[in-house]
């Protein structure tokens, strides 16, 4: 009997396919050619970006909220995405007299948020600016974390809050804060709930697999731009799939 | 290169609990159940020492000058009140600790829902202003229909076939919508994970 049913071939397949991708689209171009891969403006991370450089030379604060655990693991794949987020924010301010400082709603998140940091000081050669308690734990529950991180948005010299993970509409409290502050607020969650009430509250916020793509905006390296190339065309796959199994279930031809 | 050592860990723990996911035979699935069990034991013990760093963050704010909250020492005291209490009464599974801190913790959490609830409604009156344009309309209009919708005022039994489809149609949009910001953030989350398989994102310094 075989351990493989067609649904995790095709998971499996999906994998593997995505890997080829990343690995096919991270080359460099061919000598005297240019990548005609553009990223597609996303005004949410235009403003990060402004945001960053106006904070540097400001000489204030730039918070990274990591959320919690989604209650899969850990770590999630957008908590993994948020700790990219930090270290890239944690290196274009390192210049800046007050370094950034991330709060999170797990254990687990809060020393990898931590070491993420260490990390990205070691890389800029400035590893003096690593301060653990930059990366902080500040509740364990969704409303504990939100009490525990508003104190630092309101106390610490905080002009731009970058609302980045698993953050459920509890984080709504966050981005009104932060208004409340004037500091600028781009949220991006994976959770749909959190998504929807952050596109109310926050200043701006990311829709669906934006959330994905920040690391690339902030030039993380070439493979978070080969990740996006390679979800754009598994994305145009997938439609076409659905699309033509919807026109073969309309025929009555079943497949699966 | 940065952390060999944790990068080749996590790059041949990752690819095992992958393969027990596809491939779930002998070996492999051992060594899944095997590695996902020290996974609970270490987020358990992450949990501690991230408590640890709360308790000396707050330390530091209740005691250096400059940094001082007046909110850190009360955050101290009830954290040490709640420690004792719990190893004073055997634990969290003891009903009587159990209901001192629901006590605390469920007033406090639905004044919390309360507020959230009041920042939501005035959040979406201020969207229209502040982020005019189309997909703020389409936002704001969708949340007024499926509040209706779901209210039940519109679940009249007209017996018209046609608005009975609408109405089916208009129930069933939003369900279409998840889908399809799901399936991006599945594909999101599937390359976030390879690119940590293939050791490019490395969120451990080593």
């Amino acid at each position: 009997m075989s351990v493989i049913t067609l649904e995790t071939a095709i998971g499996l397949g999906l994998v593997v396919a995505a890997a080829i991708l990343m690995f096919l689209f991270s080359l460099p171009p061919r000598p005297g050619k240019r990548s005609n891969f553009a990223l597609r403006p996303i005004n949410g991370l235009s403003r990060l970006r402004r945001a960053l450089g106006l904070a540097v030379e400001n000489g204030t604060r730039l918070h990274v909220s990591l959320g919690k655990s989604n209650g899969v693991g850990p770590v999630s794949a957008a908590s993994l995405v948020a700790l990219s987020t930090l270290e890239r924010i944690a290196q274009i301010s390192s210049v800046s007299d007050r370094p950034p400082v991330a709060s999170s709603g797990d254990g687990a998140l809060s020393i990898l948020s931590q070491d993420t940091l260490k990390g990205a000081y070691r890389a800029v050669n400035a590893s003096e600016l690593y301060d653990p308690n930059r990366g902080r734990l500040t509740g364990v529950t969704p409303f504990s974390y939100v009490a525990g991180t508003l104190p630092i948005e309101r106390n610490e010299h905080v002009s731009a809050n970058v609302l980045v993970g698993t953050l459920g509409p509890e984080a709504a409290l966050l981005a009104e804060a932060a208004q409340r502050e004037r500091a600028f607020a781009l949220a991006a969650s994976d959770s749909l709930p959190g998504q929807a009430v952050l596109y109310a509250a926050a200043e701006e916020a990311l829709i669906g697999e934006e959330l994905y793509a920040v690391p690339a905006y902030l030039q993380a390296g070439p493979f978070h731009r080969a990740s996006l190339r390679a979800q754009d065309v598994l994305r145009w796959a997938l439609v076409g799939l659905i699309l033509a199994g919807a026109v073969l279930a309309i025929l009555g031809i079943k497949i699966l | 290169m940065r952390a060999p050592v944790a990068t080749a860990v996590a790059i041949v723990v990752g690819l095992i609990i992958l393969l027990g996911y596809f491939v779930p035979v002998g070996i492999v699935l051992v060594l899944r159940d095997v590695l996902l069990g020290w996974a609970i034991v270490l987020a358990g013990m992450a949990a501690l020492v991230g408590i640890i760093n709360l308790v000396k963050v707050h330390w530091r704010k209740s005691t250096v000058r400059g940094e001082r909250d007046p909110y850190s020492p009360v955050l101290l005291i009830v954290f040490l009140a709640t420690v004792g209490a719990g190893f004073a009464l055997g634990g969290p599974s003891n009903p009587t600790f159990q209901q001192v801190v629901n006590a605390v913790q469920i007033p406090v959490e639905t004044t919390l829902t309360a507020v959230l609830a009041i920042a939501l409604a005035y959040a979406a009156m201020r969207l229209l202003g502040r982020r005019m344009g189309l997909m703020a309309i389409v936002f704001v209009t969708s949340t007024v229909l499926y509040l209706l919708l779901n209210s039940g005022i519109l679940a009249v039994d007209s017996g018209a076939p046609a608005l009975k489809s609408a109405l089916g149609v208009l129930q069933r949009l939003p369900v279409a919508g998840a889908r399809g910001i799901l399936l991006g953030i599945a594909l999101g989350s599937l390359t976030t994970g390879l690119r940590v398989l293939m050791g490019v994102d490395r969120p451990f310094s080593g």
